[in-house]
């Protein structure tokens, strides 16, 4: 009688929580959503279209994108973004100029023309959207180049 | 006179059509004539122009591999292609122009293309990237001359709002209508990949590593 009780009881408890384990959802940067059910899809971020340069937030960072630069293509026949940000054509074109430091191969040589290995602009400089942090964080730029 | 030319023309038939031609018809009256004439003439001009309409189409012009596989592939990722709006602008809105005397100019030109088609002269990947530069610097010389005047049936300066257009573009534009510049001047490269651009612009090309 005693094995029975507790059998059923051991039966039921297993039930019980494997009922919760199923009811419960799992918890991602998304949302909850149960694994069976399709999740929204999020609505797509817009690239800003055409801003003044952003400033630094630290030391080092690459400088962001202030435009749109969709179907802007970086290939080993033609660099879009050199159409304006050259040395040739920056004045004209009244963009920021390519930096020096992107003249220089590995070993320091100085170059005639832009480095191959950063030839490829958008490994470092991004375009931005308007896009809230998925996770909260507590930066500040450095004062000494942000001048806040 | 008469009778001794046409004794003459015996052996040649070219001369005797001539002939025929130049008598006044004697069968037909002068109504019946003009009516057929005027007639015929609309049929051959409507005909005409139908065939000519009919190459002026997107599905003519990848009927050729040579612009399905590769120009018209790029253009398929361009703004010109697929939009916000869904408004399209086709090979022939930018490669034919609108007015007829300009269009059928064009399309005599063609002929040449027709000639290379033959040839196989861009019948591969390969062969068409090594001719990019040429057939491209053609493109861009044509439209610098008429002032990108196929551009120009969608796009003017003269209607251009630069209040709702984005910081550079005003910057470019006003410049642009300042110094008479034409569309092409900056845009190139927009429907198709560009060539390699290191003879054009050395600064914006990698070039030989």
């Amino acid at each position: 009688m005693m094995k029975k009780i507790t059998t059923i009881t051991v039966l039921l408890a297993t039930v019980v929580i494997s009922m919760q384990a199923i009811s419960e959802t799992v918890s991602s940067l998304r949302g909850a959503h149960d694994i069976e059910q399709d999740s929204s899809a999020p609505a797509p971020k817009r690239y800003a279209k055409d801003n003044e340069p952003i400033a630094r937030d630290y030391v080092q960072q690459p400088p962001l994108i202030p435009h749109k630069t969709t179907n802007y293509r970086i290939n080993l026949k033609s660099n879009k973004c050199m159409s304006c940000h050259s040395w040739s054509n920056y004045r004209e074109a009244g963009a920021t100029k390519i930096s020096q430091t992107h003249f220089e191969s590995r070993d320091k040589n100085v170059l005639a023309n832009v480095s191959a290995r950063r030839y490829f602009c958008t490994q470092c400089h991004v375009p931005q959207v308007n896009a809230k942090p998925l996770v909260e964080n507590a930066f500040e730029p450095v004062t000494a180049i942000s001048g806040q | 006179m008469s009778n001794k030319k046409t004794k003459e023309c015996n052996d040649m038939i070219l001369c005797r059509i001539w002939q025929v031609l130049k008598k006044p018809s004697v069968k037909y009256s002068l109504g019946t004539l003009l009516v057929v004439g005027f007639i015929s003439g609309i049929v051959f001009w409507g005909g005409f122009n139908t065939a000519m309409e009919m190459t002026n189409t997107e599905e003519f012009c990848i009927s050729c591999h040579e612009m399905e596989d590769n120009v018209f592939e790029e253009y398929k990722e361009t703004i010109h292609y697929s939009n916000r709006t869904g408004v399209r602008a086709t090979c022939p809105d930018c490669h034919v122009p609108k007015e007829w005397h300009h269009k059928v100019v064009r399309k005599i030109q063609a002929s040449n293309e027709l000639l290379h088609k033959a040839l196989g002269t861009i019948d591969t990947r390969e062969k068409f990237e090594a001719k990019r530069l040429k057939l491209a610097s053609h493109v861009w010389e044509t439209m610098k001359k008429n002032d990108s005047r196929e551009c120009r049936n969608c796009h003017n300066f003269e209607f251009m709002d630069f209040g709702e257009q984005g910081r550079r573009a005003i910057n470019s534009h006003s410049k642009a209508l300042d110094t008479g510049k034409t569309c092409i001047d900056c845009h190139k490269g927009i429907a198709h990949e560009l060539p390699d651009m290191h003879d054009v612009d050395p600064g914006s090309s990698i070039g030989d590593i």
